[in-house]
């Protein structure tokens, strides 16, 4: 099963800026301009890997999801895989 | 070169070498007050050139050419040489300057303090630049401002402001006993002329300043202001950039570094009376 985790916090730059943040991609030199979950999903991602219902609870655990949507999160993942922003391991 | 003159403009030396007198004789008249390239070794070099040698003579025409070139330059005139050499420069910084996070914006100083204008071309960045400068504003460049990634203040680079249609008869009126360069018409951005910045602007064009407010003016609507958040600010200067992706994280720093805090708004402007007062009740609210 696909676990997921965050780039190496050393390779990430992130600045809350206002409703949105900013992350430094040092690895590609590319600045991303997320919002919500995309910050958080990168900090409980930050420890051990995790699978797709891991990453959906620990999610729930420390944020309000007002709609827990397992798809979406594995498409916003997916993006965040291709962007080098989490690995699949 | 047969012809060839040095300038520094702001903390950047140029050297400008010429197949024709006409051109280098034009910058060093309105370049007059400027100093040259520190320790006389200039950044960039910029060539203006006839493509093949009869272009010196049969009707002239001036290709641009330097360290940095962009391959479809169309050549200008020889009667717009002097165009030629002001986009040959801004060439140079556009792909060329790496000490400072270039911002494609104009700015004035107050106090120390920095006011930022930046929008697309015809939002009215050298006309409301000008006219403040004419009001007692110190003009840090009507074009470029340079950003220091370490130390976050802003240096001017007060070239000649560049005037277009409209704005000239705007600015002959208001900037009494200013030295203008000739009339260049039919140009790529039709009628442009050059007004040399005022004796304070360029005697104190080494001082740099603390920013302390963004606007980002649009001409042609209605008055009207609105709060940029630091993101769109982030982002609309990102865009602003000609060298923000090649600084890296040197570009990065140096950018949210200036958006935390800094005041930014939007305004829209009917006419250059109403941008002056907005900006004036603006700057008292906010820097």
């Amino acid at each position: 099963m696909t676990r997921y985790r965050a780039a190496p916090a050393a390779t990430l730059r992130i600045v809350l800026l206002d409703v949105l943040t900013l992350v430094y991609h040092r690895a590609s030199g590319i600045t991303h301009v997320v919002d919500s979950p995309v910050p958080e999903m990168i900090e409980v991602l930050g420890g051990v890997p995790l699978t797709l219902d891991e990453t959906l609870a620990a999610l729930a655990a420390v944020h309000d999801l007002i709609d827990p949507d397992r798809n979406a999160l594995a498409a916003r993942l997916d993006e965040l895989v291709a962007a080098g922003l989490v690995e699949a391991v | 070169m047969r012809h060839s003159t040095q300038l520094r403009i702001g903390p950047v030396g140029f050297r400008v070498g010429s197949d024709w007198r006409a051109p280098v004789a034009l910058l060093d008249d309105l370049y007059r007050d400027y100093p040259p390239p520190q320790d006389d070794i200039p950044d960039f070099n910029v060539r203006l050139f006839a493509a093949r040698f009869w272009r010196r003579w049969l009707r002239p025409s001036v290709q641009i050419g330097g360290d940095f070139v962009i391959p479809d330059a169309a050549p200008l005139p020889l009667a717009q040489g002097l165009l030629a050499a002001e986009m040959a420069m801004n060439l140079q910084m556009a792909l060329g300057q790496r000490r400072y996070l270039l911002l494609h914006a104009s700015a004035v100083e107050r106090d120390g303090k920095a006011l930022l204008m930046t929008g697309e071309s015809g939002a009215g960045k050298s006309t409301l630049a000008a006219l403040l400068m004419t009001r007692g504003w110190r003009l840090l460049g009507d074009e470029f401002v340079l950003l220091d990634p370490a130390a976050g203040m802003v240096h001017g680079f007060p070239r000649l402001i560049s005037l277009k249609n409209e704005a000239i008869g705007v600015i002959e009126r208001e900037a009494k006993g200013g030295r203008w360069g000739p009339l260049l018409e039919g140009t790529p951005k039709g009628a442009i002329r050059h007004l040399v910045p005022d004796v304070r602007s360029i005697a104190a064009m080494e001082q740099p300043a603390t920013p302390a407010l963004v606007l980002f003016p649009s001409f042609g609507f209605e008055g009207a202001e609105r709060e940029v958040f630091p993101s769109e600010c982030f982002v609309r200067l990102t865009q602003a950039s000609t060298n923000y992706v090649t600084l890296g994280e040197a570009g990065f720093d140096a950018l949210t570094g200036l958006v935390r805090g800094l005041p930014a708004r939007a305004i829209d402007y009917p006419d250059t009376k109403t941008a002056i007062a907005t900006v004036e009740r603006l700057w008292g609210e906010l820097a």
